[in-house]
């Protein structure tokens, strides 16, 4: 058996590590400042891809990723890590995408890809913490979708069976392809692989070997890294990018959290509830 | 997201070092597998930065897999039950993401699935897994037997072996039984070879095997009936999946517990004569050896670092006098001698690194073609440079491992003493690098020779002579002068008795001096070229160094050979 996987990953900044210029005075991220990387739960989603490529090695894997150029460093990152090639998207007019435009366009995109059986991208992105773009993303291809994926308990001819996180506990869902999972940071991703480096480190987009001043790969070379435009997926341009995009910011407040004294809580129900519904009022939880 | 590679810019100067350009255009024959393989390094600065991309994979495995299993697998330890050993579950890890990251069976040839990398980016790797936990080092080290089945072995045992060592099979070299430890000559496992069947078979006990319930064996056996010497020994193959071989018991070690030590038991094993019979001991186990030392220097170096590190944030942490610790002033100068120390001995150990290249480079191109003249000259040079210097930095390096490993709990004070600190597991894996694959005292007695031959006499000048101080460094110079002119005063004496049991007394002495004056020379060659990095080490090591040197002289002119015999215990 064979599997064509798609897996969807996003450059993001390391927000992990935040040092003091993490943010900008306007309250946006300060992208600058912090390294760039490939999103953590996209790298397990990459790793349960490739532990259906390792029970079945025919099977393939792209990787798409929208973003500007700089962006191809996470096709590489993947190819480094088994993943057989990436698909750049690419377009100043997919810039300023929220969550509705961003997965118009991946799904504008994976329909020019066609005949897959499974999606797989991370739960959510260290940047924007939405988990909304791989559900939206299956929506929008009307396939099946099961989120919070822990690990892939099996796999069949037509279905894939998985473990996923549910509110205080798991729960083993089964799928018909095609059908996208989105995947927790349960299992993380293999390093990377030393043959793979030397090999694909020379991979390059069309754009980044004009910028070499380099001929470009024929797309037939394992080297060739696609390049696609909002034209080349045939997208509507009103509904990418900033144009696309209905999500509006009102207003970003800084919060510093500070812990001004510290208070003792009794164990004892009252107080516990008490304090339950304190933090409720505040806004600190719910 | 630390990196054991990218945090330790020691590695990456001893990595860019100008020799290194011979070496690779040597070891990728001027680049002729570039359209062979497509992970094939293309040019000369190609092949660099797939050094140093490849070990900043290494380093961050170190960092964030290693060095995080270290603790629980030193507490978790191997098991053995029915015959067969189960590593801790740390282990397992780290082997399967060596494996994934493509670490195992970096220094063999591509056509065998390995990274054709150098000894010196590879061993470079192993000072980065030893210091992330020294007892794994002993599991991913082992991949140097392949080196043995590489030069020795048949085309198709290359195939069959090599592949699979590159591919993640685990391999143990088995030598030492309950009679013969640093006493190889006495080895009784007996093979035995049936005719009609064309088969060996193996019969016996081995003791002390490191991942003794390997994949794949290198075994030393008796195949010359009634022989008692060397001579009667040959290297086998023993592959697991042919069986015959169980793990009686494992042993309870002090330190490197994560790596399993095994008494296994041979009955009627099957195995695969490698190389030519009676060449075991004489000729392969001294390869192997050779080979396995480099892999203990780098293992020293890596616990040496590991407990520098720890020492060092320890000191900047702990408050006592209302500052910290480290701007105490004994304390500070502690740390900078244990730097020191371990500046020099990685400087002494790549600069055995590049020899053992030069040779093994050349030795594998004369299997393709007839060295040139020059060549040859190059290959002998090298062959004896590695050859002297390998027990001098084994040697050093792992005593000196153990004085970092006992400074640095020194400097933890008390909270040292507890097991809540790294450093007491390291003082434990440390101490058994002065003692396998030859105790100090064995690499005394491999290196005394180029005492008494003069050779480390013309080394050490001439690798004076090459180094262009800088005038602030002048009075290094003169203390490097005082310290050969020691020398050469004590061999002077010892060699004058004419007596060989007093030369035999002293020998670690003056091995000793040779080991301090030409690590000395080496970091401050260091320190000329990256001044930066390596001139508080050279004058803490060189003042350290020199300050030994008198003590040993003074000891020589002190014990005259009338008092020898009241050292003799009868």
């Amino acid at each position: 058996m064979t599997y064509k996987m798609i897996v969807l990953a996003k450059q993001v900044p390391d927000t992990r590590n935040v040092g003091k210029d993490a943010m900008k005075a306007d309250g946006t991220v300060n992208r600058a400042a912090l390294p760039a990387i490939f999103n953590p739960e996209d790298l397990c989603a990459l790793e349960q891809a490739l532990r259906i490529k390792d029970q079945f090695p025919n099977s393939t894997i792209t990787l798409l990723t929208m973003g500007p150029g700089r962006a191809a460093d996470v096709l590489r990152e993947g190819l480094y890590r088994g993943a057989d090639k990436g698909i750049l998207l690419t377009d100043r007019a997919f810039a300023g995408a929220d969550t509705l435009a961003t997965s118009y366009a991946l799904a504008q995109a994976i329909k020019k890809i066609g005949g897959f059986d499974l999606i797989i991208g991370g739960r959510q992105a260290i940047d924007g913490d939405t988990a909304q773009v791989g559900p939206q993303v299956a929506e929008k291809l009307g396939i099946p979708q099961l989120t919070y994926t822990e690990s892939i308990e099996s796999i069949g001819e037509h279905s894939v069976t998985v473990k996923r996180q549910i509110d205080g506990g798991v729960e083993i869902a089964k799928v018909e392809f095609p059908a996208l999972l989105t995947v927790t940071a349960a299992q993380q991703c293999r390093p990377r692989n030393a043959k793979f480096l030397m090999k694909y480190k020379r991979a390059l987009t069309p754009g980044e070997s004009a910028a070499q001043g380099k001929e470009p790969y024929p797309m037939d070379n394992p080297l060739f890294l696609a390049e696609w435009s909002v034209a080349d997926v045939g997208a509507d341009i009103v509904q990418c990018g900033l144009s696309g995009s209905p999500t509006k910011v009102k207003k970003v407040e800084n919060i510093i959290f500070q812990a001004k004294e510290s208070r003792r809580i009794e164990d004892n129900n009252q107080e516990i509830e008490e304090l339950v519904v304190e933090l409720l009022n505040n806004h600190t939880i719910g | 997201m630390a990196n054991f590679f990218l945090d330790t810019p020691e590695l990456k100067y001893h990595l860019n070092h100008p020799m290194m350009e011979k070496i690779v255009t040597l070891k990728e024959r001027n680049y002729n597998e570039r359209d062979k393989y497509d992970y094939a390094a293309q040019d000369f600065e190609d092949a660099m930065d797939n050094y140093h991309q490849v070990l900043e994979i290494a380093g961050e495995i170190c960092a964030d897999v290693i060095a995080q299993n270290a603790a629980n697998v030193d507490t978790e330890k191997p098991s053995v039950a029915n015959g067969r050993v189960t590593y801790a579950s740390g282990t397992t890890e780290n082997i399967k993401a060596c494996t994934q990251a493509g670490l195992m069976g970096m220094a063999m040839p591509r056509r065998y699935g390995g990274l054709n990398f150098p000894i010196t980016p590879y061993i470079m790797a192993a000072d980065m897994v030893s210091r992330a936990d020294a007892g794994f080092e002993n599991l991913w080290g082992l991949q140097d037997c392949a080196e043995t089945i590489y030069e020795f072995g048949t085309e198709e045992q290359k195939q069959k072996f090599i592949t699979r060592v590159c591919n993640g099979a685990t391999m143990s070299m088995d030598l030492t039984e309950p009679d013969a430890g640093s006493d190889l000559q006495s080895v009784m496992l007996k093979a035995s070879y049936n005719k009609e069947e064309d088969q060996w078979y193996l019969n016996g006990v081995k003791r002390f095997i490191t991942n003794g319930d390997s994949d794949i064996h290198l075994v030393l056996a008796r195949s010359e009936e009634g022989s008692k010497d060397g001579r009667g020994l040959s290297m086998f193959i023993y592959d697991k999946l042919d069986g015959g071989v169980d793990v009686r018991r494992i042993e309870n070690k002090m330190g490197i517990k994560g790596s399993p030590t095994c008494e296994l038991v041979f009955k009627n094993a099957k195995c695969e004569l490698c190389g030519r019979t009676r060449l075991g001991l004489i000729k392969y186990v001294m390869s192997l050896m050779n080979g396995a030392r480099l892999g203990i220097a780098a293992q020293s170096v890596g616990l040496s670092q590991a407990a520098y590190n720890e020492a060092l944030a320890y000191a900047k942490d702990r408050k006592q006098f209302a500052k910290p610790i480290s701007e105490i002033l004994p304390v500070a100068r502690m740390l900078s001698t244990m730097k020191g120390k371990l500046d020099a001995n990685r400087s002494l150990l790549y600069a055995t690194c590049r020899c053992v290249d030069m040779y093994k480079i050349y030795d594998d191109i004369a299997k393709e073609r007839t060295l040139s003249p020059e060549e040859r000259k190059e290959q002998k040079y090298y062959a004896k440079m590695a050859d002297s210097l390998t027990p001098i930095a084994k040697g050093m390096s792992s005593e000196m491992a153990n004085e970092n490993a006992y400074d640095c709990i020194q400097i933890h004070g008390g909270s040292g003493f507890m097991k809540d600190y790294a450093c007491e597991r390291i003082y434990r894996d440390a101490r058994i690098t002065s003692i396998y694959e030859g105790t100090t005292q064995l690499q005394v007695v491999a290196a005394i020779r180029y005492v008494t031959n003069g050779f480390y006499k013309e080394l050490m000048t001439n690798l004076f002579d090459e180094i262009e101080f800088r005038e602030d460094q002048d009075f290094l110079k003169e203390t490097i002068q005082v310290m050969i002119e020691n020398y050469e005063l004590t061999i002077k004496a010892v060699m004058a008795t004419k007596n060989q049991e007093y030369i035999d007394f002293f020998a670690r002495e003056l091995v000793e001096m040779v080991g301090y004056i030409i690590m000395t020379i080496l970091i401050n060659q260091d320190a000329n070229s990256n001044p930066d990095l390596f001139s508080k080490s050279a004058i803490a090591f060189t003042q350290y160094a020199n300050r030994a040197c008198h003590n040993h002289a003074a000891l020589v002119k002190e014990v005259e050979p009338k008092w020898v015999d009241s050292y003799k215990i009868k």
